[in-house]
């Protein structure tokens, strides 16, 4: 047999270190030396509120401060992970807490974040006295509380939802509870978890740039970071620095959406349990890289080698295997449960008392009439909102998803463009609105339609490629064409779609309207009527009462609207328009 | 039916291809090579081959579903450039819309015709009423059963009254007794004489579904795709399965669609290039174990009809396993029949580390992938070898998809064989250890 000689490449032994060892090493390199060198800045002292760290518009800063707010960004992701793990898992397994939990999970994603900054700025400032410890602490909350209840939701859904052959075989096989979670329940979860992260890991840099630079109680807070850079260009009216951050802002949602949510999302992959859906191949060169590392796999066999010598550790409650707990604990059920019934109302009576209190001490009765019309203004603005978003991108998303070529170009920039801080581009449409002297009563809900349009954007796309092809066939066969076809097929069929991109882009708007109901560009402040300008400006004063009747409605009518509305649509689509 | 028309057809195919492009490699696949068909009125036409043959394409190409990249359909003599308005199809699927009521979906039909309401509805109570769904009008597709929603999907064919009827392969995914019920009411509506459509193409890749409702079987071959010939299926119908002339017709078609594959190969020849291209048929080492020991218990030469239908698997499934047997020299098909060789019958007997080291002597001497693979992993001294050099040699010869499918079906026999191992996180092949 005469056969061609094998490429080289194959047969030379290889070196221990090849390139993608060295551009790995590198890169970790680069990283630590980048965490060093930023970490270091947080345990700067200061005397709030005049010493508070300044912020420099010269350019050559900005990696710097990117790399600041980037930190921060990663040490909030790595609190939500930790959190959704717990949280999800209890609410999953005890079933007397899921039954607050749960609900509270509901009601905490339905709360605007951005009301509650003047309570957890005082908070953390007081917890970490003189240093800026305590700001930095109060922006890592506003993050976390940003991005998490969806992960939590995700995974608590994909624990409860668990296929049931692998709960039966991790059952008979007496796996531990460490055991199950580790192999079943979080391999389970992970591409939901990945892929909410990474959701929700954009929508957080909204969060950053706000808390970055604020005003609570009077005081002006300031944290080195890309945001607070921003709010000072705002200050002084320099467009050219406003340029530069938005460059800086595109070249790092970029980066990080290349070096660490690509490789995890290609890699998670592999935890896909429906094959069908796996033709969204997702390939990323970094994981490539890793892949044809020795690095992994050395370091992988050496901790092996490790963990063989260290003795077993055992959890004891941990480790019992699952099926025993089941049995017990039926008794005195109904006694305990009423006891807990009992503290956890007395719990949201007294909680509601007092809010109730403190708002009726300071605030007139005719104001609170007032802050309800407020609340119904903003209401309008989401729904201007969603209607436009509605009209302009659900054709467009259509258009793009029908066709595979057009859509795999799409979707990342789509998925970008939905990370990207709207708040950088409010300054310059503040100018446009000063020019054309547009009011913020109008300006706002372009404001709004900035940041939360793409979620409809995006999920259109995503819910047309899911229309199976045959009825798209079937519909070209039957000669369907402009209003009927629109009508059968395509309305309905990107309907759970189009419903979960509008509840996202709505939470989002209600979160927003705190932001873009008052715009300043240098001296000039232009305020809209609003609950979220109401909000605001109590915030700004440190109005204690006015916060929390503020966002207490917000809540009431974010919660309205989910349960009255959204609530009644994604049943609908859960069933009346699920496809297959 | 009308034989002073016959002359005109109702469909003509001219030189129809359709090939798709390859970004990567530059080059370019066939699916349908150079087909010319014609359809007359009064006739029922099965495009019967196996998967790759590219007969849902020719379907799809003759509704204007898809675009062919050379030649022309020509419908009722004009040519073809959209969806064809005189062609219904009813879909393997089924292809309802679940947010639509029976009624609903029907007239879905009737939408672009612009009828008056009236007349909309007369036509599909009529529909409804000719495919056995009275009284169901008000019902969502999903609480109907899989027999009740294809009968959806017909009236909905039926109520445009189309020239002619496309199926494609209607009935199979369906299970047993409900497809056989459905096709002889199908067949039936035909005899009668008033089918809503003047002919039918079906697409299919079941043998006894073709003779059961066919005037023409047009057999076509696969990669890529041709029409190899045609038979003409003249038993009087109703057709019964169980009659001689019926089963002497299937084993005839299952002899010509064996054949062109059953290249027994004696002697590896010699090769120049480093691979060898002959295709493997994709059958798991399991599936052919299985297929012997059954054939085996038997006894004597079996009907592969027989053994089709004691399987309850399609011609499409069963052929790449008995293709396979063909090739690794464990069995011989002459005449539809299926003989066993002898290492055949010992590998069918043999417990398992025996039968492992059969298969592997087997596919050594025979299956030039995975001799190949082998050869490589050897020569590379122990080092893992990642699956695209293997899959890149594979796509000179194939289409992206039939390179994997190629890959993966070496792969799980050397796999069985003892042959190699992979590593499916990091894609790589590798010697098994000692």
């Amino acid at each position: 047999m005469i056969r061609r000689a094998f490429p080289s490449k194959y047969a030379l032994p290889r070196s221990p270190i090849g390139p993608a060892d060295t551009a790995i090493l590198l890169g970790l390199f680069l990283l630590f030396y980048t965490i060093a060198r930023v970490g270091s800045g947080f345990f700067v002292a200061f005397k709030p509120p005049s010493l508070s760290p300044k912020v420099y518009l010269d350019p050559v800063n900005l990696p710097y401060y990117a790399a600041r707010s980037t930190l921060r960004m990663f040490i909030a992701l790595g609190g939500s992970v930790l959190f959704t793990l717990a949280y999800g898992y209890i609410a999953a397994k005890s079933q007397r807490a899921e039954k607050v939990m749960i609900p509270l999970l509901d009601i905490l994603q339905s709360v605007p974040v951005l009301g509650f900054l003047s309570v957890t700025v005082t908070f953390f400032i007081s917890m970490f006295p003189g240093s800026i410890l305590g700001l930095g602490m109060a922006s890592l909350f506003a993050i976390f509380t940003g991005q998490v209840w969806n992960m939590t939701f995700s995974f608590y859904h994909s624990l409860i939802t668990l296929p049931k052959e692998l709960d039966e075989a991790a059952t008979v096989f007496q796996f531990s509870k460490w055991r199950r979670f580790v192999s079943v329940e979080i391999p389970a979860a992970m591409i939901g978890l990945v892929w909410n992260g990474m959701m929700s890991f954009g929508g957080g840099w909204f969060f950053v740039a706000v808390t970055e630079a604020i005003t609570v109680n009077n005081n002006s807070y300031t944290l080195p970071g890309i945001g607070s850079y921003v709010a000072k260009a705002i200050l002084e009216k320099n467009l050219k620095a406003l340029g530069y951050a938005i460059l800086t802002m595109v070249v790092l949602i970029i980066a990080i959406d290349q070096l660490f949510w690509r490789p995890i999302v290609a890699w998670a992959e592999k935890f896909r349990m429906d094959k069908s859906t796996a033709a969204t191949h997702a390939s990323s060169w970094v994981l490539d890289l890793l892949r044809s590392s020795k690095l992994p796999r050395i370091f992988s066999q050496e901790w092996r080698k490790v963990r063989r010598r260290l003795p077993e550790i055992s959890f004891k409650r941990f480790r019992r295997p699952t099926i025993k707990l089941t049995w017990k604990r039926k008794k005195s059920r109904i006694n305990e449960d009423l006891v807990f019934g009992i503290i956890i109302g007395t719990i949201v009576v007294g909680a509601i008392t007092v809010g109730i209190h403190i708002i009726t001490s300071e605030v007139p009765a005719r104001e609170i009439f007032s802050v309800i019309g407020l609340g119904f203004l903003t209401f309008l603005r989401v729904v201007c909102l969603l209607l436009f978003a509605s009209a302009v991108w659900t054709p467009i998303g259509v258009a793009i998803g029908f066709n595979p070529k057009l859509s795999r170009i799409a979707q990342p920039i789509v998925l970008i463009l939905a990370s990207f801080p709207a708040n950088f581009l409010f300054p310059a449409a503040t100018i446009i609105f000063i020019r054309l002297g547009l009011g913020l009563n109008f300006g706002s809900i372009i404001l709004m339609i900035l940041g939360a349009q793409w979620y409809v954007l995006f999920n259109s796309i995503a819910g047309a490629m899911a229309v199976p092809n045959d009825l798209r066939e079937m519909a070209a066969n039957m000669r369907l064409s402009g209003i009927p076809l629109w009508r059968k097929l395509i309305l309905p069929a990107i309907f759970p779609a189009w419903v979960t991109g509008a509840i996202t882009a709505s939470g989002g708007a209600w979160n927003a309207s705190i932001v873009s109901e008052v715009v300043t560009w240098g001296k000039s402040t232009l305020t809209a009527d609003g609950v979220g300008a109401y909000i605001a400006k109590a915030t700004t004063t440190g109005d204690a009462p006015r916060i929390v009747l503020g966002v207490s409605l917000m809540c009431v009518f974010v919660v309205l609207s989910n349960r009255l509305f959204w609530r009644k649509l994604y049943a609908l689509a859960e069933t009346r328009y699920r496809l297959g | 039916m009308a034989t002073v028309t016959q002359l005109q057809p109702l469909l003509r195919i001219e030189g129809v291809s359709k090939v798709y492009p390859r970004p990567e490699s530059g080059g370019s696949f066939t699916v349908l090579d150079d087909i010319n068909l014609s359809v007359y009125p009064g006739e029922i036409v099965a495009l019967l081959g196996r998967s790759g043959s590219g007969k849902s394409t020719l379907l799809r190409s003759i509704a204007g579903l898809s675009k062919p990249s050379k030649g022309t359909v020509y419908s009722n003599g004009v040519a073809v450039t959209g969806p064809n308005a005189d062609v219904a199809m009813v879909f393997q699927g089924f292809a309802l819309l679940p947010w639509l009521t029976v009624n609903e979906n029907v007239e879905i039909g009737l939408e672009s015709k612009r009828l008056p309401q009236k007349e909309v509805k007369k036509r599909s109570m009529d529909a409804l009423r000719l495919v056995g769904l009275e009284g169901f009008e008000k019902a969502y597709p999903r609480e109907l059963s899989g027999g009740m929603q294809q009968r959806v999907g017909f009236a909905r064919a039926f109520v445009v009254q189309p020239r002619v009827l496309m199926l494609d392969e209607p009935f199979s995914a369906l299970d047993v007794l409900t497809a056989e019920n459905l096709r002889g009411e199908i067949a039936d509506l035909w005899e009668e004489g008033n089918f809503p459509a003047k002919s039918v193409v079906l697409v299919t890749h079941n043998i006894e579904e073709a003779i059961m409702l066919a005037d023409r079987v047009v057999i076509m071959s696969s990669n890529p795709g041709r029409i190899r010939g045609e038979i003409r299926v003249t038993l009087n119908r109703p057709r019964e399965r169980n009659s001689n002339a019926f089963r002497s017709m299937a084993d005839h078609i299952y002899t010509i669609m064996t054949k062109p594959d059953t290249k027994i190969t004696p002697v590896l020849q010699e090769s120049s290039s480093l691979l060898d291209v002959t295709p493997l048929p994709h059958a798991r080492p399991g599936a052919i174990s299985g297929l012997l020991e059954l054939v085996e218990e038997y006894g004597g030469p079996e009907d592969v009809a027989v053994i089709s239908d004691r399987l309850r698997i399609e011609a499409d499934d069963l052929l790449p396993i008995l293709d396979a047997a063909v090739l690794l020299g464990f069995a011989l098909v002459r005449d539809g029949d299926v003989t066993l060789t002898e290492t055949g019958r010992t590998f069918a007997d043999a417990e398992v580390e025996t039968a492992r080291n059969i298969f592997r002597d087997q596919a050594l001497k025979f299956a030039p992938m995975v001799t190949t693979m082998h050869e490589v992993l050897l020569a590379s001294r122990g080092k893992p070898i990642h699956e695209d050099f293997f899959l890149d040699l594979l796509d000179e010869h194939y289409s992206d998809e039939e390179a994997r499918n190629q890959f993966e079906t070496a792969l799980n026999w050397g796999r069985y064989a003892g042959l190699f191992d992979f590593d499916s996180d990091e894609k790589l092949l590798l010697l098994p250890e000692e």
